[in-house]
């Protein structure tokens, strides 16, 4: 589970206020609120990309505020993907697992089987300049899970995308997460999205994720 | 310009032209030429290494006094080189360059008697160090502009995925600035070719010991050996011509040629 505790940023004047909330382990939650709103500047504080002022982060109960990125145990999956642009998607995809040192073996069949479950198996060998948005997505969530983290956070990974390749990728976020009981945190402005997508929605208005918003869409 | 030094080549029905090559025979210049491609090599990966970090601190990074610390960068440009030549002849002066080895730990040795001074200065390191002080400021510049243009986000997701700030650096933002290394690193090996004035004060012009292609040019000149000069000078120019296109074709916006 994810569980924020008054957590206060600002930089220059644009500023995040008391951001109270929790995501029971499990549980896909989603975040919603116009551009500019904060939405990602939220989901960088969780990764440890930007500094808060004040107030504690908890992650499986554990305190995770003044942790470096790498040690948060959390995948990010950034709304232009951010896959690396040098290397091929196979490699994109066992980032993480070549960083544990796994071996060889155990990291091809785990490549081989996160692209069958996100039907990319024909673009091990491409590189991502020559995939379309969708294929991108699918690749960022591939790599983000195979890091195993506790919580994955998904900034607007639909938004750039066509209805049918929407529908496709909301199956497949879904899917994926269930199977790998991730705790998940979805950052949208779509409404029709996040209710096809949210187990819970908070809103986030004026720096605040105001009390009450919470809106529990299933148990 | 150029073709005017192409043209002399062939006046005198060609003459000239044998007395070139002849001229290029001489175990001067061909001492020359082996020193020149050894010290602009070693000192172009030299400003390599020691860009690659400042160049990426600089456009990555802020801090109070970066403009200060930036334009600091920029002095062995602007600066005239024999004035280069002459601040680094004055550095070499001072301590530690003027330490012996004796004077910490006695020796019978001869090396062990003389400092790093009289190692460096009228020697062949003078000429490295004096084409490095030059060459390293263009490759921060070069290399400066490839890490601005890049798109950091690729490696703070990286952080994300369990990578240090140096392992992110290393597998995701450096592949990445590939090109740039390889122009920075052809700018700085030019920028050592044409060096004269620094290697002029700092290493002397000694004929088979500090003399580099860009000394030949003037000694040839100064004892009236005009077709050696222009030898040389035809050497050197066919020479930037390939770095020039070499650095266009690995393509770098913003280089500073």
């Amino acid at each position: 589970m994810i569980e924020l505790k008054k957590v206060c940023f600002k930089q220059e004047d644009f500023s995040l206020a008391d951001l109270d909330f929790e995501v029971p382990f499990g549980e896909y939650a989603i975040i919603m609120g116009k551009t500019g709103s904060g939405k990602t500047t939220l989901l960088e504080i969780l990764c440890g990309l930007r500094f808060i002022k004040s107030g504690k982060i908890f992650l499986n109960h554990k305190d995770v505020t003044n942790l470096k990125p790498a040690s948060r145990q959390i995948g990010y999956v950034p709304q232009d993907a951010a896959l690396f642009p040098t290397m091929n998607i196979a490699e994109n995809l066992g980032f993480a697992l070549k960083l544990k040192a796994y071996s060889k073996v155990e990291i091809t069949i785990a490549i081989q089987e996160m692209a069958e479950d996100l039907s990319i198996s024909h673009l091990l060998n491409r590189y991502p300049n020559q995939l379309s948005g969708g294929e991108r997505q699918r690749v960022a969530l591939g790599r983000a899970i195979l890091s195993k983290p506790k919580l994955l956070l998904l900034d607007e990974p639909l938004s750039a995308l066509d209805l049918e390749t929407q529908q496709d990728l909301c199956q497949i976020l879904k899917k994926t997460c269930m199977e790998h009981r991730l705790t998940t945190l979805h950052v949208t402005h779509n409404s029709e999205e996040a209710k096809q997508l949210g187990d819970r929605i908070y809103k986030l208005q004026d720096g605040r994720i105001h009390p009450g918003s919470s809106m529990i869409l299933a148990s | 310009m150029l073709l005017a030094d192409v043209l002399y080549l062939f006046s005198n029905q060609g003459t000239a032209m044998v007395e070139v090559f002849e001229a290029l025979q001489s175990p001067e210049i061909k001492s020359s030429i082996y020193l020149s491609l050894l010290s602009c090599s070693l000192s172009a990966f030299l400003s390599i290494f020691v860009a690659v970090p400042i160049a990426y601190f600089l456009a990555t990074s802020e801090f109070r006094g970066k403009h200060l610390v930036d334009a600091i960068m920029d002095i062995p440009i602007i600066l005239p080189p024999l004035v280069i030549g002459m601040s680094l002849l004055i550095l070499f002066q001072f301590a530690p360059f003027t330490w012996k080895w004796n004077d910490f730990f006695p020796s019978n040795s001869s090396w062990a008697d003389r400092s790093l001074n009289a190692w460096v200065v009228y020697q062949v390191p003078a000429v490295i160090i004096a084409q490095f002080t030059v060459a390293a400021a263009f490759a921060i510049r070069t290399l400066k502009v490839s890490f601005e243009q890049l798109d950091r986000r690729p490696e703070q997701v990286a952080w994300t995925l369990g990578c240090s700030r140096y392992q992110a650096f290393k597998r995701v933002s450096l592949p990445q600035v590939q090109s740039g290394i390889i122009a920075a690193w052809t700018l700085a090996w030019a920028r050592s070719l044409g060096e004269f004035g620094p290697i002029l004060m700092f290493a002397g012009a000694t004929r088979n010991k500090t003399e580099v292609l860009s000394t030949t040019v003037f000694i040839e000149m100064s004892t009236g050996n005009l077709k050696t000069a222009v030898a040389v000078s035809l050497i050197m120019i066919l020479t930037a011509f390939t770095v020039l296109i070499t650095a266009r074709v690995f393509g770098n916006r913003g280089l500073p040629i």
